[in-house]
């Protein structure tokens, strides 16, 4: 049990954005100067150190040692961590659990994702990541078509028609335009209707370029001591409550899998419940960071983490039940969909909305009151995925 | 006596109007035929539609595979052994390829009908495929078609064969080095006069005389169709009626090279009484002619029977006669590593995945552990003869694909098993959850740095006519 174990007490994070005149080493210290200054602690206070990325072969190369070159980290251990698009999440647990053991008692969580050097849009070709065998029986399969298959069978499922579906899932990206607009740092900044959501483009049937997330540019970064010393740093730290990931054994896409929802997403979430002692989320959640990289995943996720009966999120949807003045507000800092993804950062990004909104910092946007706010990172495909949890609180 | 035991035909989906190419290109040349003719989809090949054409057939336990085509994908690297290794016929049998010229096919059958009645095999699989590429404009383009066909040489029980005449010459008439991807061609009226009605004729006679056989006791005499008004007139003059003519398809199909001889054997055997005799000719550096006696109809147009247009401008840019914007993502291919397909080649070539010899579910790719039950006794189990159902499916637009945008979805399968494949033979707008689908071998892509044509299998929606 993770639980009360471990507070953060300081975070940062960069712009994101189509950063066409920085690099890996620019986003990374960026996030990484707020999260100093926001902690009042210095570079050499830092003991250890992770590193979140994904497609390091575009960026910024393999290992630890990139950020700890850029960011001149003293000798100290620094890893490396990468489970597709919970990375973020990942290097997180890695502070946490080191402070948590009493290994160290300054740890460093960094994700930092360099995605706009390829020459086209979306994210970098899959080809050479999943393996050499897989690089043989693949589909030539991206993240909006595997994702769009969630779509197809969730209209199938709940007999919505393409058109009613499409108008669900623009609502979803509407309140997300909504509050990303607010948010100085997001990268998409521009309010939209639904009516420009239905109209735009279709990436992957059935979603359009306003169901897909942007590709951005990022790096979000966090500072964790153990709990008993966090007042020592700050006032107002927040608290992790709970960090469960889960990983399939791979029997969605081989065996038995409903296509409307994300079994990682449901284990993780029980576990995390158990380990934060929550035992209604609709009621004792105040808010959501999910992974909104698509339209669709997010209207899944409602279910999968229990907000939303089963079959029932899109009706939540429209009685704006995840605006920001609705009951679990969702998204409040626009989500994926107006940050863009860039990978590594992600489940960092997540989690300094949470922290911001916890502390009543987060401006135009702030939620009112709240205690209890959870980030939900999910890495590779709805049919073979893996799934990071975190709740945080204050004390 | 040897004869057919059983044999499936292969016709690519895809059409192409005839029209339209000469509205395109034939102010070049001013080539022109009617009706249309069949072209391989962008992941077709000959190899594919050679496994396609074998996979309706029963090709059990055969002891050879010869596979005959002009347009052999790979120079080195035997095709026959592609096509019987995506079959999944096991190292025990003998392969060759047969080529450098449209009657390969008649060479391999009757090869194959020697070996099996010396006793030296029980059954030989002859594949013939071709998809013969013309420059746009040429003559061959509007002649050719592309096609796949397949037989099994052992019993008689769609037709016996009764005898052969070879006849062989180095005549010119189309040709290409080694470096070529084009071929070239001598003057039309040379070719017809002194090539084409000159050596099926020859083949056909001698024939009819070693085997001492009357023209009227001949139901169906069949060879390919290079030149229509001419065509007839090689029949004619040696004594045969029109109505023992053959249609040679030159107006639904064009001509399929290696795979035309076997196609109008189909299509005689489709219509001709049991008992009849059928005479099947093929052109190219000469000709054989084969004689046949029918012991069972098949099915011919049950196989042909549903097909799709396909513009002439995409089949331009799917045979790379036209260099289209492929995008930058299109460029990165990864390498294709050659010692994990062949240690997977049963998995990726011939869709073998695994059974679970404890739970009984079968599961692709092949695992190690159960995905059902984590009992690690499992056997293997292959997929590419299940039918299965689209689980879900999307269009993606943003996926690289020579034929955006990119049709994929997940598949299950009758009987258990679940995977998600490309989706091939359809377009955007024609799936929905829960049609019928079939797999079907087909080019996955090309590696352009290592020169590798990569084959795996696709789902093929079943469109019933």
């Amino acid at each position: 049990m993770i639980r009360d174990k471990v507070a953060i007490i300081g975070m940062g994070c960069s712009k994101f954005g189509e950063r066409w005149d920085v690099g890996f080493e620019d986003l990374a210290l960026e996030a990484f100067n707020e999260a100093l200054d926001d902690a009042s602690i210095e570079l050499k206070d830092i003991q250890a150190a992770w590193l979140a990325t994904c497609f390091d072969e575009v960026m910024c190369g393999k290992s630890a040692l990139p950020i700890a070159n850029a960011l001149k980290l003293p000798f100290i251990p620094v890893t490396r961590v990468e489970n597709f698009c919970a990375s973020g999440s990942e290097a997180l647990r890695g502070a946490v659990y080191a402070v948590a053991s009493g290994a160290c008692d300054v740890a460093l969580a960094i994700g930092v994702e360099k995605l706009k050097d390829t020459g086209y849009g979306g994210l970098p070709e899959f080809g050479t990541v999943m393996g050499t065998k897989n690089r043989l029986i693949f589909p030539n399969v991206t993240a909006p078509g595997a994702f769009a298959m969630l779509a197809t069978r969730y209209f199938s499922e709940y007999g919505l028609s393409p058109e009613k579906g499409k108008e669900i899932l623009a609502r979803i990206s509407v309140k997300s335009h909504h509050n990303g607009a607010m948010n100085p740092k997001a990268h998409l900044r521009r309010e939209v209707t639904v009516e420009d959501v239905l109209k735009a483009p279709i990436i992957a049937w059935p979603l359009g370029l306003y169901d897909c997330c942007g590709v951005s540019d990022g790096a979000a970064a966090a500072i964790v001591v153990r709990a008993e010393n966090a007042k020592e740093y700050r006032e107002d730290p927040i608290y992790v409550k709970s960090m469960q990931i889960s990983a399939t054994p791979g029997e969605e896409l081989l065996y038995k899998w409903d296509g409307v929802h994300v079994e990682t997403t449901v284990r993780a979430a029980e576990k995390a419940y158990k380990e934060a002692g929550i035992e209604n989320p609709r009621k004792e959640i105040d808010l959501l960071e999910v992974h909104d990289c698509f339209s669709i995943t997010e209207l899944v996720t409602y279910e999968d983490l229990g907000i939303s009966p089963r079959g029932e999120a899109w009706k939540d949807v429209e009685n704006g039940f995840f605006e920001l003045d609705g009951e679990v507000p969702c998204q409040t800092d626009g989500g994926l969909k107006c940050f863009g993804h860039p990978i590594g950062a992600s489940g960092i990004r997540m989690a300094y909305e949470i922290y911001k909104q916890l502390q009543g910092k987060a401006g135009k946007r702030q939620v009112e009151d709240p205690r209890i706010g959870l980030t939900h990172n999910l890495g590779g495909f709805p049919a073979m995925s893996v799934a990071a949890i975190c709740i945080f609180g204050i004390k | 006596m040897v004869g057919i035991e059983s044999m499936g035909i292969y016709v690519p989906k895809y059409r192409l109007d005839r029209k339209e190419i000469f509205e395109s290109v034939g102010w070049i040349s001013r080539n022109f035929l009617p009706g249309e003719r069949t072209t391989a989809n962008y992941d077709e090949d000959s190899i594919t539609m050679a496994v396609n054409a074998a996979m309706r057939c029963e090709h059990d336990e055969v002891d050879a595979v010869f596979f005959a085509s002009a347009t052999m994908p790979y120079k080195e690297r035997q095709n026959a052994e592609i096509i019987a290794t995506a079959l999944d016929l096991g190292s025990d049998v003998t392969t060759a390829d047969f080529t450098g010229s449209t009657k390969a096919v008649t060479t391999a059958l009757i090869n194959a009908v020697n070996c099996v009645a010396a006793g030296e095999a029980k059954r030989i699989l002859v594949c013939a495929a071709d998809c013969r590429i013309g420059r746009p404009g040429s003559y061959l383009e509007m002649v050719s078609g592309d096609g796949a066909a397949a037989v099994v040489v052992g019993k008689e029980k769609l037709a016996s064969i009764d005898g052969y005449q070879s006849i062989s010459y180095d005549f010119m008439d189309t040709w290409k080095i080694d470096k070529d991807d084009l071929a070239r061609s001598w003057e039309d009226r040379w070719i017809r006069d002194e090539g084409y009605k000159k050596f099926i004729a020859e083949a056909i006679s001698k024939l009819l005389e070693n085997k001492n056989v009357n023209t009227s006791e001949i139901a169906k005499v069949a060879y390919p169709c290079l030149y229509p008004r001419d065509f007839p007139r090689i029949a004619l003059s040696l004594g045969f009626s029109q109505e023992q003519i053959q249609d040679p398809l030159i107006t639904t199909l064009g001509n399929t090279g290696n795979a035309h001889p076997l196609i109008m054997l189909a299509a005689a055997l489709e219509k001709v009484e049991n008992g009849s005799k059928i005479i099947v000719a093929s052109y190219g550096s000469g000709s054989d002619a084969v004689l046949f006696t029918a012991k069972e109809n098949f099915p011919l147009s049950e196989t042909t029977g549903v097909s799709k247009k396909m513009p002439y401008r995409k089949y331009l840019a799917f045979r790379e006669l036209l260099p289209v914007e492929k995008g930058m993502r299109g460029e990165e291919v990864a390498p294709t590593p050659v010692s994990v397909l062949w240690r997977n080649r049963r998995e990726i070539l011939a869709l073998v995945g695994s059974k679970c010899r404890k739970c009984g579910t079968p599961q692709y790719p092949s695992q190690r552990v159960c995905v059902a039950c984590q009992s690690q006794d499992l056997e293997p189990y292959r997929f590419a003869d299940k039918k299965g159902k689209i689980f879900s499916f999307t269009e993606d637009y943003l996926a690289f694909s020579v034929n955006p945008p990119a049709i994929y979805g997940i598949i299950d399968f009758e009987g258990g098993g679940r995977y998600w494949f490309d989706i091939t033979d359809c377009e955007q707008g024609e799936l929905k959850v829960g049609m019928p689908v079939g797999m079907s071998f087909r080019r996955r892509d090309f590696d352009p740095g290592r020169r590798v044509y990569n084959y795996f299998w696709k789902a093929v929606p079943e469109v019933r006519g």
